[in-house]
């Protein structure tokens, strides 16, 4: 039932991707190009998604549990630090250089383009690295001051 | 390359992504953050945890498909740049998103709709960050 109910949610996301241009790099970098030939879908694709998650997340975050599991795991840090601010600058670039984001880029597996498997690929190899990486950095006390609010 | 404005196909499509985010978080419980399931997959903790996460990136892959079987064509992926780039990009974002903890859909979606602030700190810097590079290689380095 878990997996059955994974497979059909991935399946929704994925329209919603293709739908929306999200998963198309010449969309994506049309978007912050507001310099150039500006193409303002974007607006649309996170406007819509955000006010059906906060929504949705108002109802379902109300309830004791989730129907296929004992809890609800939600992320519980609220640092704001280094790693959050300087990981979201590197991703901004990448983002940036290749119109590919981790969501926008997953469902365009299923087209079999080159430039997709190629992009996928190095993006594993940057998480890979990294989680290693961290663990290092988290090992040797290397973990920089937080900012907490 | 031009891209066309389409704000119907857009609305829809981001209805779709918001209307999965809810189903996650209603059915197993999670956030939908793209980073944590490609991470998940590849550092499963049980292999219950590695199930759903497989299932949902299958899910994913099958989209285009489904839109070849009902429309005839597969949706367009235009490709900006050449394979060096892209490997160095594609680096770039899975360093990025791991050391940020997450990217457009665990931060930009999920997080900003429970108005972490984290979240929201995480999606300004990478948007602001995407656009200074979009605007220095189509307009410094042209």
């Amino acid at each position: 039932m878990r997996i059955l109910s994974a497979l059909l949610i991935g399946l929704v996301f994925g329209c919603g991707i293709v739908l929306s241009g999200m998963g198309n790099p010449a969309k994506v970098l049309n978007f912050f190009d507001l310099a150039g030939g500006w193409d303002p879908s974007l607006i649309l694709v996170m406007g819509g998604a955000l006010a059906v998650t906060y929504l949705g997340y108002r109802a379902v975050l109300r309830r004791p549990a989730p129907l296929l599991d004992r809890a609800f795991h939600l992320p519980k840090s609220r640092v704001i630090d280094a790693r959050l601010l300087g990981g979201s600058a590197v991703f901004g670039i990448g983002w940036g250089i290749t119109g590919f984001c981790p969501g926008g880029a997953l469902p365009m597996l299923g087209t079999g383009n080159t430039g997709v498997l190629i992009f996928l690929a190095a993006m594993t190899a940057g998480i890979l690295g990294a989680r290693s990486a961290i663990r290092w950095l988290d090992r040797h006390g290397a973990k920089p001051a937080p900012f907490r609010h | 390359m031009e891209t066309e404005f389409t704000p119907w196909a857009s609305l829809a499509g981001g209805l779709l992504i918001g209307t999965a985010s809810v189903l996650l978080m209603a059915t197993l419980g999670r956030i939908y953050g793209a980073t944590g399931i490609v991470a998940g997959v590849f550092f499963p903790e049980t292999l219950r945890d590695w199930a759903w996460r497989a299932a949902l990136l299958a899910g994913m892959a099958a989209a285009p498909g489904l839109f070849w079987a009902l429309s005839g064509q597969m949706p367009a992926v235009q490709v900006p740049v050449g394979s060096g780039l892209m490997v160095l990009g594609g680096l770039l974002v899975g360093i990025g998103v791991t050391f940020g903890g997450g990217c457009t859909s665990g931060h930009g979606v999920c997080g900003m709709a429970r108005l972490s602030i984290r979240s929201i700190v995480a999606t300004a810097t990478f948007m602001l960050f995407t656009g200074l590079t979009v605007y220095a290689l189509r307009h410094l380095t042209a």
